[in-house]
């Protein structure tokens, strides 16, 4: 049965008709097909029904005649049933589906990182100038041994422990993983040469490494073994600096992964070993993964494959027993603990999963930092988080709550051209990013999208620096699980106990 | 439900330490004059001494030195209650004090020579480590009892007023020779004094004085929680006392590894060393990165028969070393060494490089600029 759909527009396009020179640009720009000329007329007409706000119009609009705004109608204002449940029913009430989408959650919910606030040296102790002193944001992430047992050798100093592998990056800021498939080729790439320029690392997601990147980016690349297996083989495993088993994701715990037949190019196919056109289809659990002794097996098994020389690192979103999940995992032999939050993006996921299921990663991360002390094997890992890092101070927190690094995915695509439409689930991205129709891939050439990435690290390197030095630090180990430079505001007692962190003026 | 985190302490302070290297024995008065000609870095609300080479006569048995506070007679019941389950008491008596010290309040302060009296489960424990746990339990568990030093032949001496009131209430300069003295005068500015609260720290014969602020007390306390350390002193320098405990009593690592550790080398520095020590500086950088101790700090750390001096990585805090034929001094200032000798050659150490004094370590052992 067709309907009159009873939706309202989300945006609405305004049009300044004496600036507008009719170039056409914003109808080649708006893959959604909301600008079209009317030549009868000589005008653009705008649908703003199909607008999806991602704003390329605008900012491509030579003329600046432009502005995409959330459309200013609505219904009867009622706090219970705001607009987004009204349109969410009359969705499903017109398709009878799940709802789609994409990117992290966005419904309000305390977000913890703004009841923090950092601490800085008065008198007592002195700051440092970050300008003027060496400030050190180099990071180790791996397994530690309980000690080091040395020798002298005459003047020589011999170490006799034997040392796990280990990964050195320079700032405390990875790339989260984002699948080739998922994103573009030419975001893909983007990513791994920011990483490859910095000194940090790139996580391939769970769409394997195209062949033709392996050799140049195997010091900087993580990859990624998920439900779905992609592209996993021992050259692709030991092309990589880490390997990560991905368990969960944050946007949708406890639910796998699809990616639609036609998205499945050549280059895809081959990339990810599956028929080209088909759909690559990712279980909600391993299938060969059904407890904490099977993940062990795939944890060895993996090291068997690269000779116990990569780090591996498992993946798994935030849930309600988080730290005991993750103690678990490091007693199963994983070197690296990666939990993605609450808020952490995706490509595509059905809304009640992504707005309904998981728990804060400042929570989550505090709880697991403080239960694998208490179980006295935090140094037998390192724990990565993901899921929402929105800026330096984010990150500064969560390496003060206990976090040897961070996984930076929404951030990195934001640098790249996203302006967080949630469209990537419909492939047409106009910013060239989730997406696997060339035209628009094209948009994103990867070496000015390197350059906006190592810009980003770089600022926020500089950032992380400036609150090391307020705090009279010099290395980033130094703030790793120091909580006593942390503060709460506006929180419950509960809620600093979980966090381990004292209130304002306490 | 109360969150249990601990208050840090805020403090500057005037460290001495001395040692003859020939392990001679001499009296209070070196020490005393020097950390007395430093009255302006200490505000009269903590001052104490270690020394070591006191108790000859019961040089094979652990010497507790204990504090009752409020003079609490239900505590010192319950102490040695507690030492006579667990321990072999040879002797006991209270620490000789003059009534007419300028001093306030003072507690009860009585001495204990002890040998481990192990059970069951327990036997598998060192003698050390068996101490160790006792120690801990007396500071947490037992109401107003702390255990200032529970070394051999050695103890502490401290509490609240300057050092030269301490001395002068416990005698200092009449009643003990030793052969290596270390001191300590306190400015605390958050917290009242409280006799507890002074240096020098003390877990079995490894002492610490310690002047400064530690900015990564969170990162080295959780991590000696994971160790069995857990903070009841409320002060930084407790940090790395148990730090200097873990690393060099129970891990054997030689100090001159600790202050790599502790200061480690900027990884400027380490870029461009040879292929081996730079190899060995980034295993202890990646091993031992949460006992970097940040942010300003001088200690002088002694256990029998080795002292020395540390300050931070950039030198945030001063730290001065001097010898005198086999005398061997460190002090935040070279003022107090030269009021109390002219000395051979005073140097200035670089922020990181340890000042070690060892017994009859005269001869090229020394670290020099």
């Amino acid at each position: 049965m067709k309907f009159k759909t009873h939706l309202l527009p989300e945006f609405i396009v305004k049009r300044d008709e004496d600036r507008c020179t009719r170039c056409k640009v914003c109808v080649k720009q708006c893959p959604f097909g909301v600008h079209s000329y009317d030549e009868e007329n000589d005008r653009i007409i705008s649908r703003e029904e199909l607008c999806v706000g991602c704003q390329r119009c605008v900012v491509y609009c030579p003329e600046n005649a432009l502005i995409v705004e959330p459309y200013p109608g609505g219904y009867r204002p009622n706090e219970y049933w705001t607009g987004e449940y009204i349109r969410d029913i009359k969705k499903q009430s017109e398709s009878g589906g799940v709802i789609l989408t994409s990117t992290g959650a966005q419904r309000r919910l305390k977000i913890y990182w703004d009841h923090i606030l950092l601490n800085a040296s008065q008198v007592t102790n002195p700051s440092i100038d970050p300008l003027r002193e060496p400030m050190e944001l180099r990071t180790f992430l791996g397994r530690k041994p309980d000690a080091l047992e040395i020798e002298y050798e005459g003047e020589d100093v011999k170490i006799k422990t034997e040392l796990y592998p280990n990964l050195l990056i320079e700032t405390p800021i990875l790339f989260a993983g984002m699948s080739y498939g998922a994103i573009s080729y030419n975001a893909f790439k983007s990513l791994a040469m920011a990483a490859k320029e910095f000194g940090t690392l790139f996580n391939t997601g769970e769409g394997g490494l195209p062949r033709e990147m392996r050799e140049e980016f195997k010091d900087c690349t993580i990859v990624q073994c998920a439900s779905g297996r992609f592209g996993v083989d021992p050259e692709y495993l030991n092309s990589a600096a880490a390997i990560e088993i991905k368990i969960g994701q944050g946007a949708k715990p406890g639910i796998g992964g699809h990616l639609p037949g036609e998205k499945v190019s050549a280059d895809i196919s081959a990339t990810r070993m599956i028929p080209e056109g088909t759909d690559a289809l990712s279980p909600a659990p391993h299938h060969d993964i059904y407890s904490i002794e099977d993940l062990s097996m795939l944890i060895y098994a993996l090291k068997e494959a690269t000779n116990y020389e990569k780090p591996v690192c498992v993946k798994i979103a935030a849930v309600h027993n988080v730290a005991a999940i993750a103690s678990g995992i490091v007693r199963a032999g994983a070197d690296i603990v990666a939990i993605d939050g609450f808020r952490g993006g995706t490509g595509a996921t059905p809304k009640i999963m992504r707005e309904h299921v998981g728990i804060p990663v400042e929570l989550a991360l505090a709880a697991v930092d403080q239960r694998l002390r208490e179980e006295r094997i935090r140094h037998k890992c390192s724990i990565i988080v993901g899921g929402g890092i929105r800026c330096a101070a984010d990150v500064a927190k969560a390496v003060a709550l206990g976090a040897d690094a961070v996984y930076i995915g929404t951030a990195a695509l934001i640098a790249l051209g996203c302006t967080m439409c949630q469209r990537c689930h419909t492939g047409k991205c106009a910013w060239g990013i989730c997406t696997q129709d060339p035209k628009l891939s094209k948009r994103l050439n990867p070496k000015v999208g390197a350059q906006r990435l190592v810009n980003l690290l770089r600022g926020w390197s500089l950032e992380l620096k400036d609150v090391l030095g307020g705090m009279g630090i010099n290395a980033i180990e130094s703030l790793r699980g120091n909580r006593d430079h942390l503060r709460g505001v506006g929180l419950e007692e509960w809620e600093l106990e979980v966090l381990g962190i004292k209130g304002a003026g306490e | 439900m109360r969150r249990k985190i601990p208050d840090k302490e805020i403090q500057a302070c005037a460290l001495f330490g001395v040692m003859d290297r020939s392990g001679r024995r001499f009296g209070g008065d070196i020490a005393i004059t020097a950390i007395k000609n430093m009255k302006v870095r200490g505000n009269g609300l903590g001052g104490g001494f270690a020394v070591y080479g006191i108790y000859p006569e019961y040089k094979n048995y652990y010497a507790l030195h204990i504090m009752f506070q409020n003079a609490s007679r239900e505590a010192k019941a319950e102490v040695e209650d507690f030492l006579q389950d667990n321990f072999d008491v040879v002797n006991a008596e209270e620490i000789p004090t003059n009534p007419e010290a300028n001093v306030i309040d003072p507690p009860l302060f009585w001495r204990y020579f002890v040998a481990p009296q192990k059970k069951g489960e327990e036997k598998k424990l060192s003698d050390d480590d068996y101490v160790v746990k006792k120690v801990m339990y007396i500071n947490t568990c037992i109401e107003d009892a702390f255990v200032f030093s529970s070394g051999k032949d050695m103890g502490v001496f401290k509490g609240v007023g300057f050092p030269e009131d301490i001395a002068d209430f416990f005698m200092l300069d009449e009643l003990y020779k030793g052969y290596i003295w270390t001191a300590h005068s306190r400015f605390p500015t958050n917290t009242p004094g409280w006799w507890g609260g002074a240096h020098p720290f003390c877990i079995l014969d490894w002492t610490v004085v310690h002047n400064g602020e530690i900015s990564s007390y969170g990162t080295n306390r959780r991590f000696l929680e994971m160790y069995g350390y857990y903070c009841t002193l409320f002060t930084d320098t407790e940090v790395i006392a148990y730090a200097v405990d873990l690393l060099m009593r129970r891990q054997r690592l030689p100090i001159e590894i600790v202050a790599e550790i502790f200061a480690s080398p900027m990884w400027d520095q380490v870029d461009h060393m040879d292929e081996k020590k730079k190899n060995l500086c980034m295993a202890l950088r990646m091993v031992y990165a949460p006992l970097l101790i940040n942010g300003p700090f001088t200690i002088v750390v002694a256990h029998h028969g080795e002292m020395f001096g540390l300050t931070d990585r950039i030198r945030l805090r001063p730290i001065t070393a001097g010898e005198k034929g086999d005398l061997l001094f460190v002090s935040s200032e070279e003022a107090a060494i030269r009021a109390v000798c002219e000395p051979d050659r005073v140097w200035t150490p670089h922020g990181g490089e340890p000042v070690i004094g060892r017994l009859n370590s005269r001869e090229g052992e020394l670290n020099e600029v």
